[in-house]
Protein backbone atom coordinates (compact mmCIF):
# COMPACT_ATOMS: atom_id res chain seq x y z
CA UNK A 1 0.00 0.00 0.00
CA UNK A 2 1.33 3.42 -0.96
CA UNK A 3 2.12 5.98 1.72
CA UNK A 4 -0.06 9.06 1.63
CA UNK A 5 0.94 11.67 -0.92
CA UNK A 6 0.15 14.94 0.79
CA UNK A 7 1.14 16.36 4.17
CA UNK A 8 -2.07 16.80 6.12
CA UNK A 9 -0.96 17.41 9.70
CA UNK A 10 -2.31 20.51 11.45
CA UNK A 11 -0.29 23.70 11.04
CA UNK A 12 1.73 25.05 13.96
CA UNK A 13 2.88 28.65 14.42
CA UNK A 14 6.41 29.14 13.12
CA UNK A 15 8.21 30.54 16.15
CA UNK A 16 11.71 29.93 17.54
CA UNK A 17 10.11 28.28 20.58
CA UNK A 18 8.08 25.79 18.52
CA UNK A 19 11.07 25.03 16.30
CA UNK A 20 13.25 24.31 19.33
CA UNK A 21 10.85 21.54 20.36
CA UNK A 22 11.26 19.66 17.06
CA UNK A 23 13.30 16.46 16.76
CA UNK A 24 16.81 16.59 15.35
CA UNK A 25 15.84 14.06 12.70
CA UNK A 26 15.85 14.20 8.92
CA UNK A 27 12.65 14.92 7.06
CA UNK A 28 10.53 17.34 5.07
CA UNK A 29 8.54 20.41 6.00
CA UNK A 30 6.13 22.97 4.64
CA UNK A 31 5.90 26.68 5.47
CA UNK A 32 2.58 28.49 4.97
CA UNK A 33 1.27 32.00 5.50
CA UNK A 34 -1.38 32.77 8.11
CA UNK A 35 -4.13 31.56 5.74
CA UNK A 36 -2.51 28.17 5.16
CA UNK A 37 -1.24 28.94 1.66
CA UNK A 38 1.96 26.96 1.19
CA UNK A 39 4.92 29.27 0.61
CA UNK A 40 7.77 26.79 0.66
CA UNK A 41 8.49 23.07 0.81
CA UNK A 42 11.89 22.19 2.25
CA UNK A 43 13.86 19.30 3.64
CA UNK A 44 16.28 18.68 6.45
CA UNK A 45 19.05 16.60 4.89
CA UNK A 46 22.17 14.84 5.99
CA UNK A 47 24.13 18.10 6.27
CA UNK A 48 21.63 19.79 8.61
CA UNK A 49 23.36 20.07 11.99
CA UNK A 50 20.19 19.28 13.97
CA UNK A 51 17.86 18.07 11.23
CA UNK A 52 14.32 19.49 11.22
CA UNK A 53 14.99 21.48 14.39
CA UNK A 54 17.82 23.55 12.93
CA UNK A 55 16.07 23.99 9.56
CA UNK A 56 12.89 25.29 11.17
CA UNK A 57 14.86 27.47 13.62
CA UNK A 58 16.51 29.06 10.60
CA UNK A 59 13.16 29.48 8.83
CA UNK A 60 11.64 31.10 11.93
CA UNK A 61 14.54 33.52 12.20
CA UNK A 62 14.55 34.40 8.47
CA UNK A 63 10.79 34.75 8.04
CA UNK A 64 9.79 36.39 11.31
CA UNK A 65 6.29 36.11 12.79
CA UNK A 66 3.09 35.29 10.89
CA UNK A 67 3.96 31.97 9.27
CA UNK A 68 2.99 28.38 10.03
CA UNK A 69 4.74 25.07 9.52
CA UNK A 70 4.31 21.32 9.59
CA UNK A 71 6.93 18.56 9.39
CA UNK A 72 7.28 14.90 8.56
CA UNK A 73 10.21 12.87 9.87
CA UNK A 74 11.42 10.86 6.89
CA UNK A 75 14.76 9.24 6.12
CA UNK A 76 13.88 9.40 2.42
CA UNK A 77 13.85 13.15 2.69
CA UNK A 78 15.05 13.80 -0.85
CA UNK A 79 12.59 11.62 -2.74
CA UNK A 80 9.78 12.71 -0.41
CA UNK A 81 10.73 16.35 -1.02
CA UNK A 82 10.61 15.85 -4.80
CA UNK A 83 7.28 14.08 -4.41
CA UNK A 84 5.73 16.87 -2.35
CA UNK A 85 6.89 19.47 -4.87
CA UNK A 86 5.47 17.53 -7.81
CA UNK A 87 2.18 16.88 -6.03
CA UNK A 88 1.90 20.59 -5.19
CA UNK A 89 2.57 21.43 -8.82
CA UNK A 90 -0.10 18.96 -9.95
CA UNK A 91 -2.63 20.27 -7.43
CA UNK A 92 -2.02 24.01 -7.90
CA UNK A 93 -0.49 24.31 -11.37
CA UNK A 94 2.67 25.89 -9.96
CA UNK A 95 5.33 25.42 -7.32
CA UNK A 96 5.08 27.24 -3.97
CA UNK A 97 6.35 30.80 -4.55
CA UNK A 98 9.59 30.42 -2.60
CA UNK A 99 10.47 27.16 -4.40
CA UNK A 100 9.66 28.73 -7.77
CA UNK A 101 12.50 31.23 -7.28
CA UNK A 102 15.07 28.46 -7.57
CA UNK A 103 13.27 25.34 -8.75
CA UNK A 104 15.01 21.97 -8.61
CA UNK A 105 14.78 19.69 -11.67
CA UNK A 106 11.36 18.11 -11.41
CA UNK A 107 9.22 15.66 -13.33
CA UNK A 108 5.46 15.52 -13.80
CA UNK A 109 3.07 13.56 -11.63
CA UNK A 110 -0.62 13.12 -12.24
CA UNK A 111 -1.79 11.64 -8.95
CA UNK A 112 -4.98 9.62 -9.20
CA UNK B 1 42.31 -15.02 -20.56
CA UNK B 2 44.58 -12.18 -19.49
CA UNK B 3 42.66 -9.45 -17.71
CA UNK B 4 45.56 -7.11 -17.04
CA UNK B 5 44.79 -3.78 -18.73
CA UNK B 6 46.93 -3.00 -21.76
CA UNK B 7 48.80 0.31 -21.92
CA UNK B 8 45.97 2.14 -23.69
CA UNK B 9 43.41 0.87 -21.19
CA UNK B 10 45.68 1.78 -18.29
CA UNK B 11 46.03 5.31 -19.63
CA UNK B 12 42.25 5.67 -19.77
CA UNK B 13 41.87 4.16 -16.29
CA UNK B 14 44.39 6.64 -14.88
CA UNK B 15 42.61 9.51 -16.61
CA UNK B 16 39.19 8.55 -15.21
CA UNK B 17 40.63 7.81 -11.75
CA UNK B 18 42.14 11.30 -11.63
CA UNK B 19 38.85 12.78 -12.79
CA UNK B 20 36.93 11.01 -10.01
CA UNK B 21 39.43 11.90 -7.29
CA UNK B 22 40.22 15.47 -8.32
CA UNK B 23 36.92 16.65 -9.81
CA UNK B 24 34.02 14.57 -8.49
CA UNK B 25 34.86 13.67 -4.89
CA UNK B 26 35.72 17.26 -3.84
CA UNK B 27 32.30 18.43 -5.07
CA UNK B 28 30.54 15.79 -2.98
CA UNK B 29 31.83 17.35 0.21
CA UNK B 30 29.42 20.23 -0.42
CA UNK B 31 26.42 18.23 -1.64
CA UNK B 32 23.67 16.58 0.37
CA UNK B 33 24.87 13.04 1.15
CA UNK B 34 21.96 11.63 -0.83
CA UNK B 35 22.32 13.96 -3.80
CA UNK B 36 22.20 12.48 -7.27
CA UNK B 37 22.69 15.66 -9.30
CA UNK B 38 25.36 18.32 -9.56
CA UNK B 39 24.59 22.04 -9.70
CA UNK B 40 24.25 23.11 -13.36
CA UNK B 41 27.54 25.03 -13.48
CA UNK B 42 29.53 22.09 -12.07
CA UNK B 43 27.79 19.64 -14.39
CA UNK B 44 28.69 21.75 -17.41
CA UNK B 45 32.28 22.24 -16.29
CA UNK B 46 32.80 18.51 -15.74
CA UNK B 47 31.03 17.59 -18.97
CA UNK B 48 33.39 19.91 -20.84
CA UNK B 49 36.26 17.98 -19.26
CA UNK B 50 34.94 14.55 -20.31
CA UNK B 51 34.47 15.92 -23.83
CA UNK B 52 38.07 17.14 -23.80
CA UNK B 53 39.11 13.65 -22.62
CA UNK B 54 37.31 12.19 -25.66
CA UNK B 55 35.11 10.05 -23.43
CA UNK B 56 31.79 11.88 -23.59
CA UNK B 57 28.94 9.69 -24.82
CA UNK B 58 30.95 6.68 -23.73
CA UNK B 59 28.13 4.21 -24.41
CA UNK B 60 27.24 5.52 -27.85
CA UNK B 61 28.33 3.14 -30.63
CA UNK B 62 31.09 4.44 -32.90
CA UNK B 63 28.80 4.55 -35.96
CA UNK B 64 26.58 7.01 -34.10
CA UNK B 65 29.46 9.26 -33.07
CA UNK B 66 30.58 7.58 -29.83
CA UNK B 67 34.22 7.24 -28.74
CA UNK B 68 34.58 3.57 -29.79
CA UNK B 69 35.20 2.00 -26.40
CA UNK B 70 35.02 -1.80 -26.36
CA UNK B 71 33.07 -3.51 -23.60
CA UNK B 72 36.15 -4.73 -21.69
CA UNK B 73 37.56 -1.21 -21.53
CA UNK B 74 34.08 0.04 -20.67
CA UNK B 75 34.00 -2.31 -17.67
CA UNK B 76 37.43 -1.17 -16.50
CA UNK B 77 36.28 2.46 -16.71
CA UNK B 78 32.93 1.71 -15.06
CA UNK B 79 34.83 0.28 -12.08
CA UNK B 80 36.69 3.60 -11.77
CA UNK B 81 33.64 5.81 -12.37
CA UNK B 82 31.72 4.25 -9.49
CA UNK B 83 34.31 5.04 -6.82
CA UNK B 84 32.56 7.96 -5.13
CA UNK B 85 29.52 8.50 -2.94
CA UNK B 86 26.89 8.63 -5.70
CA UNK B 87 28.87 6.32 -7.95
CA UNK B 88 26.77 3.18 -7.79
CA UNK B 89 23.69 4.63 -9.48
CA UNK B 90 24.98 7.94 -10.83
CA UNK B 91 28.60 7.35 -11.82
CA UNK B 92 30.30 10.74 -12.07
CA UNK B 93 26.81 12.31 -11.98
CA UNK B 94 26.25 11.50 -15.64
CA UNK B 95 29.03 13.75 -16.88
CA UNK B 96 30.21 11.05 -19.31
CA UNK B 97 26.85 11.38 -21.11
CA UNK B 98 24.26 8.76 -21.85
CA UNK B 99 23.35 6.70 -24.85
CA UNK B 100 19.67 6.22 -24.11
CA UNK B 101 18.20 2.75 -24.17
CA UNK B 102 19.94 0.00 -26.09
CA UNK B 103 16.68 -1.08 -27.79
CA UNK B 104 16.22 2.24 -29.53
CA UNK B 105 19.27 1.53 -31.68
CA UNK B 106 17.13 -1.26 -33.21
CA UNK B 107 14.44 1.22 -34.23
CA UNK B 108 13.50 1.90 -37.86
CA UNK B 109 14.77 5.06 -39.56
CA UNK B 110 11.65 7.09 -38.83
CA UNK B 111 11.83 6.16 -35.13
CA UNK B 112 15.56 6.89 -35.02
CA UNK B 113 14.88 10.39 -36.35
CA UNK B 114 12.15 10.98 -33.78
CA UNK B 115 13.76 9.32 -30.75
CA UNK B 116 17.34 8.04 -31.08
CA UNK B 117 19.05 11.10 -32.53
CA UNK B 118 17.33 13.60 -30.20
CA UNK B 119 18.35 11.33 -27.30
CA UNK B 120 21.97 11.26 -28.42
CA UNK B 121 21.88 15.06 -28.74
CA UNK B 122 20.59 15.26 -25.16
CA UNK B 123 17.23 16.70 -26.24
CA UNK B 124 15.10 13.77 -25.10
CA UNK B 125 15.22 11.38 -22.18
CA UNK B 126 13.70 7.90 -22.24
CA UNK B 127 12.35 5.49 -19.63
CA UNK B 128 12.21 1.69 -19.73
CA UNK B 129 8.79 0.26 -18.85
CA UNK B 130 8.97 -3.47 -18.27
CA UNK B 131 8.23 -4.36 -14.61
CA UNK B 132 4.62 -4.45 -13.44
CA UNK B 133 2.90 -4.73 -10.05
CA UNK B 134 2.43 -8.41 -10.92
CA UNK B 135 6.22 -8.95 -10.94
CA UNK B 136 9.45 -8.15 -12.67
CA UNK B 137 11.62 -11.27 -12.44
CA UNK B 138 9.54 -13.17 -14.95
CA UNK B 139 8.27 -10.48 -17.29
CA UNK B 140 7.27 -12.90 -20.04
CA UNK B 141 4.57 -14.30 -17.78
CA UNK B 142 3.97 -11.35 -15.46
CA UNK B 143 3.13 -8.68 -18.03
CA UNK B 144 -0.58 -7.89 -17.76
CA UNK B 145 -0.60 -4.55 -19.55
CA UNK B 146 -2.64 -5.17 -22.69
CA UNK B 147 -2.44 -3.58 -26.10
CA UNK B 148 -5.50 -4.19 -28.27
CA UNK B 149 -5.99 -3.35 -31.95
CA UNK B 150 -8.11 -0.27 -32.59
CA UNK B 151 -8.34 2.37 -35.34
CA UNK B 152 -5.12 1.37 -37.16
CA UNK B 153 -3.22 1.38 -33.90
CA UNK B 154 -3.16 0.00 -30.40
CA UNK B 155 -4.91 0.85 -27.15
CA UNK B 156 -2.87 0.21 -24.01
CA UNK B 157 -4.38 -0.45 -20.59
CA UNK B 158 -2.44 -1.47 -17.49
CA UNK B 159 0.23 -0.42 -15.03
CA UNK B 160 4.00 -0.45 -14.61
CA UNK B 161 5.95 -0.28 -11.36
CA UNK B 162 9.51 0.66 -10.31
CA UNK B 163 10.05 2.70 -13.48
CA UNK B 164 12.95 5.14 -13.13
CA UNK B 165 12.83 8.55 -14.74
CA UNK B 166 9.36 8.27 -16.29
CA UNK B 167 8.25 11.57 -14.78
CA UNK B 168 11.09 13.45 -16.48
CA UNK B 169 11.23 11.50 -19.74
CA UNK B 170 9.87 12.61 -23.08
CA UNK B 171 9.22 9.04 -24.20
CA UNK B 172 9.56 5.47 -23.02
CA UNK B 173 9.81 1.92 -24.24
CA UNK B 174 6.84 -0.02 -22.91
CA UNK B 175 6.13 -3.74 -23.14
CA UNK B 176 2.54 -4.90 -23.45
CA UNK B 177 0.74 -8.14 -24.13
CA UNK B 178 -0.68 -8.22 -27.65
CA UNK B 179 -1.64 -11.90 -27.74
CA UNK B 180 -2.73 -13.51 -24.49
CA UNK B 181 -2.51 -17.02 -25.93
CA UNK B 182 1.18 -16.91 -26.88
CA UNK B 183 3.06 -16.37 -23.60
CA UNK B 184 6.45 -14.79 -24.22
CA UNK B 185 5.67 -14.70 -27.95
CA UNK B 186 2.68 -12.47 -27.35
CA UNK B 187 4.50 -9.37 -26.09
CA UNK B 188 5.14 -6.27 -28.16
CA UNK B 189 7.41 -3.32 -27.50
CA UNK B 190 5.94 0.17 -27.99
CA UNK B 191 7.49 3.64 -27.96
CA UNK B 192 5.19 5.89 -25.94
CA UNK B 193 5.49 9.68 -25.91
CA UNK B 194 4.93 10.85 -22.36
CA UNK B 195 2.39 13.46 -23.53
CA UNK B 196 0.18 10.78 -25.09
CA UNK B 197 -3.38 11.01 -23.68
CA UNK B 198 -3.97 8.13 -21.29
CA UNK B 199 -0.37 7.95 -20.09
CA UNK B 200 -0.03 8.85 -16.40
CA UNK B 201 2.81 8.90 -13.87
CA UNK B 202 0.70 8.15 -10.83
CA UNK B 203 3.12 8.24 -7.92
CA UNK B 204 6.65 8.20 -6.62
CA UNK B 205 7.83 4.86 -5.24
CA UNK B 206 10.19 5.42 -2.33
CA UNK B 207 12.90 2.82 -1.83
CA UNK B 208 16.18 2.32 0.03
CA UNK B 209 17.71 4.38 -2.73
CA UNK B 210 16.67 7.67 -1.22
CA UNK B 211 18.72 9.78 -3.63
CA UNK B 212 16.38 8.96 -6.46
CA UNK B 213 12.96 7.44 -6.89
CA UNK B 214 11.07 5.07 -9.08
CA UNK B 215 7.52 5.70 -10.31
CA UNK B 216 4.28 3.87 -10.91
CA UNK B 217 2.67 4.32 -14.32
CA UNK B 218 -0.86 3.86 -15.53
CA UNK B 219 -2.04 3.40 -19.10
CA UNK B 220 -5.72 4.19 -19.44
CA UNK B 221 -7.08 3.80 -22.97
CA UNK B 222 -3.74 5.07 -24.22
CA UNK B 223 -3.89 4.94 -28.05
CA UNK B 224 -0.76 4.82 -30.19
CA UNK B 225 -0.36 4.30 -33.92
CA UNK B 226 1.41 1.40 -35.62
CA UNK B 227 4.38 3.73 -36.11
CA UNK B 228 5.08 3.37 -32.38
CA UNK B 229 5.76 -0.38 -32.50
CA UNK B 230 9.47 -1.02 -31.89
CA UNK B 231 10.57 -4.09 -33.80
CA UNK B 232 7.85 -6.58 -34.67
CA UNK B 233 4.47 -7.28 -33.14
CA UNK B 234 4.66 -10.17 -30.63
CA UNK B 235 8.46 -10.13 -30.65
CA UNK B 236 8.97 -7.59 -27.91
CA UNK B 237 10.33 -9.99 -25.35
CA UNK B 238 13.42 -10.69 -27.41
CA UNK B 239 14.08 -6.93 -27.43
CA UNK B 240 13.81 -6.80 -23.62
CA UNK B 241 15.87 -9.90 -23.02
CA UNK B 242 18.82 -8.86 -25.17
CA UNK B 243 19.15 -5.70 -23.14
CA UNK B 244 18.80 -7.39 -19.79
CA UNK B 245 21.59 -9.88 -20.46
CA UNK B 246 24.11 -7.35 -21.75
CA UNK B 247 23.24 -4.81 -19.09
CA UNK B 248 24.35 -7.19 -16.34
CA UNK B 249 28.03 -6.66 -17.17
CA UNK B 250 28.36 -2.90 -16.51
CA UNK B 251 25.90 -3.34 -13.64
CA UNK B 252 28.39 -5.74 -12.05
CA UNK B 253 31.25 -3.32 -12.73
CA UNK B 254 29.55 -0.57 -10.73
CA UNK B 255 29.27 -2.89 -7.73
CA UNK B 256 32.98 -3.70 -7.98
CA UNK B 257 33.91 0.00 -8.08
CA UNK B 258 32.00 0.76 -4.91
CA UNK B 259 33.40 -2.35 -3.22
CA UNK B 260 36.94 -1.21 -4.03
CA UNK B 261 36.25 2.26 -2.63
CA UNK B 262 34.76 0.82 0.58
CA UNK B 263 37.64 -1.64 0.94
CA UNK B 264 40.25 1.10 0.53
CA UNK B 265 38.52 3.15 3.21
CA UNK B 266 38.48 0.14 5.54
CA UNK B 267 42.20 -0.52 5.01
CA UNK B 268 43.07 3.10 5.70
CA UNK B 269 40.89 3.16 8.82
CA UNK B 270 42.27 -0.13 10.12
CA UNK B 271 45.82 1.22 9.86
CA UNK B 272 44.91 4.41 11.66
CA UNK B 273 42.42 3.40 14.36
CA UNK B 274 43.58 1.92 17.69
CA UNK B 275 41.50 0.02 20.23
CA UNK B 276 42.77 -1.38 23.51
CA UNK B 277 46.28 -0.21 22.66
CA UNK B 278 46.51 -1.89 19.27
CA UNK B 279 45.87 -0.83 15.70
CA UNK B 280 42.81 -2.50 14.15
CA UNK B 281 45.07 -3.62 11.31
CA UNK B 282 47.03 -5.78 13.76
CA UNK B 283 43.96 -7.68 14.92
CA UNK B 284 43.28 -10.95 13.19
CA UNK B 285 39.50 -10.45 13.22
CA UNK B 286 39.93 -7.27 11.17
CA UNK B 287 42.64 -8.74 8.96
CA UNK B 288 40.33 -11.59 8.00
CA UNK B 289 37.54 -9.20 7.13
CA UNK B 290 39.94 -7.33 4.87
CA UNK B 291 41.13 -10.58 3.32
CA UNK B 292 37.54 -11.62 2.62
CA UNK B 293 36.94 -8.20 1.03
CA UNK B 294 39.94 -8.70 -1.21
CA UNK B 295 38.74 -12.15 -2.28
CA UNK B 296 35.21 -10.93 -3.01
CA UNK B 297 36.53 -8.05 -5.11
CA UNK B 298 39.01 -10.16 -7.06
CA UNK B 299 36.40 -12.86 -7.71
CA UNK B 300 33.83 -10.38 -8.98
CA UNK B 301 36.41 -8.54 -11.09
CA UNK B 302 37.60 -11.76 -12.71
CA UNK B 303 34.10 -12.97 -13.61
CA UNK B 304 32.97 -9.58 -14.84
CA UNK B 305 35.97 -9.15 -17.11
CA UNK B 306 35.50 -12.72 -18.35
CA UNK B 307 31.89 -11.92 -19.30
CA UNK B 308 32.98 -8.69 -20.98
CA UNK B 309 35.75 -10.43 -22.92
CA UNK B 310 33.34 -13.08 -24.22
CA UNK B 311 30.88 -10.38 -25.24
CA UNK B 312 33.70 -8.47 -26.96
CA UNK B 313 34.68 -11.57 -28.93
CA UNK B 314 31.08 -12.18 -30.00
CA UNK B 315 30.88 -15.43 -28.03
CA UNK B 316 27.83 -16.50 -25.99
CA UNK B 317 28.05 -14.80 -22.61
CA UNK B 318 24.70 -15.36 -20.90
CA UNK B 319 26.08 -17.62 -18.14
CA UNK B 320 29.13 -15.41 -17.64
CA UNK B 321 26.96 -12.28 -17.38
CA UNK B 322 24.83 -13.96 -14.72
CA UNK B 323 27.87 -15.12 -12.74
CA UNK B 324 29.34 -11.62 -12.96
CA UNK B 325 26.14 -9.95 -11.80
CA UNK B 326 25.72 -12.46 -8.99
CA UNK B 327 29.27 -12.34 -7.63
CA UNK B 328 29.58 -8.57 -7.93
CA UNK B 329 26.25 -7.67 -6.32
CA UNK B 330 26.46 -10.23 -3.52
CA UNK B 331 30.22 -9.86 -2.96
CA UNK B 332 30.00 -6.07 -3.18
CA UNK B 333 27.32 -6.07 -0.51
CA UNK B 334 29.49 -8.16 1.78
CA UNK B 335 32.48 -5.87 1.23
CA UNK B 336 30.50 -2.75 2.13
CA UNK B 337 29.02 -4.51 5.17
CA UNK B 338 32.46 -5.58 6.47
CA UNK B 339 33.90 -2.14 5.79
CA UNK B 340 31.13 -0.59 7.88
CA UNK B 341 31.85 -3.06 10.67
CA UNK B 342 35.54 -2.09 10.66
CA UNK B 343 34.57 1.58 10.85
CA UNK B 344 32.30 0.98 13.85
CA UNK B 345 29.88 3.79 14.67
CA UNK B 346 31.36 6.13 12.07
CA UNK B 347 30.44 3.61 9.40
CA UNK B 348 26.76 4.08 10.16
CA UNK B 349 26.75 7.86 9.73
CA UNK B 350 26.00 10.05 6.75
CA UNK B 351 29.42 11.62 7.30
CA UNK B 352 30.84 8.72 5.30
CA UNK B 353 29.52 7.24 2.04
CA UNK B 354 29.36 3.71 3.45
CA UNK B 355 25.77 3.92 4.66
CA UNK B 356 24.56 5.11 1.22
CA UNK B 357 26.50 2.32 -0.50
CA UNK B 358 25.06 -0.19 1.98
CA UNK B 359 21.48 0.81 1.14
CA UNK B 360 22.05 1.08 -2.58
CA UNK B 361 24.11 -2.09 -2.84
CA UNK B 362 21.23 -4.02 -1.29
CA UNK B 363 19.07 -3.07 -4.26
CA UNK B 364 21.66 -4.50 -6.64
CA UNK B 365 20.83 -8.03 -5.50
CA UNK B 366 17.34 -7.48 -6.90
CA UNK B 367 17.77 -5.02 -9.79
CA UNK B 368 18.56 -6.29 -13.32
CA UNK B 369 17.38 -9.76 -12.30
CA UNK B 370 17.60 -10.95 -8.69
CA UNK B 371 20.27 -13.36 -7.46
CA UNK B 372 17.81 -16.24 -7.63
CA UNK B 373 17.05 -15.59 -11.30
CA UNK B 374 20.78 -15.42 -12.06
CA UNK B 375 21.17 -18.82 -10.39
CA UNK B 376 18.25 -20.15 -12.47
CA UNK B 377 19.92 -18.92 -15.65
CA UNK B 378 23.18 -20.57 -14.66
CA UNK B 379 21.40 -23.81 -13.68
CA UNK B 380 19.62 -23.94 -17.03
CA UNK B 381 22.89 -23.54 -18.86
CA UNK B 382 24.57 -26.23 -16.76
CA UNK B 383 21.73 -28.73 -16.77
CA UNK B 384 20.34 -28.18 -20.22
CA UNK B 385 17.09 -27.13 -21.75
CA UNK B 386 14.89 -29.59 -19.82
CA UNK B 387 14.75 -27.04 -16.98
CA UNK B 388 13.25 -24.30 -19.16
Amino acid sequence: MAIRLRLDKPWQPLTPEQATRLPGQLGVYQIADANGTVLYIGHAGGRSPFGLRSELQREAKDRGPGCQFRVEVNMQYRTRWFELLMVHQADHGALPPDNAKNPPPLGRLSPA
Amino acid sequence: MDFEPNSEQQMLIDQVRRFVREEVIPLEAKLDPDASELPDEDFKRLTDKTKAMGLFGIDIPKEFGGPDIDIVTRVLLAIEMAQHRAGLYVPCYGTFGGAGLAQIFEANEDQKERYLYPTLRGEKKPFFGLTEPSGGSDPARAIQTKAERKDNGWVLNGAKLFISGADRAQYGIVFARTDASKGRNGITCFIIDSDTPGFHVRRVVHTLRSSSYATELEFKDCWVSDHQVLGEVNKGFAVANARLTRQRIPYAAGCIGVAIAAHEMAIEWAKMRSTFGEKLANRQAVQWMLVDNEIDIRTARHFTLEAAEKARRGLPFRIEASIAKLTASEGGGRVVDRSMQIHGGMGMTKDLPLERWYREMRIRRVGEGPSEVQRMVIAREILGSNLR
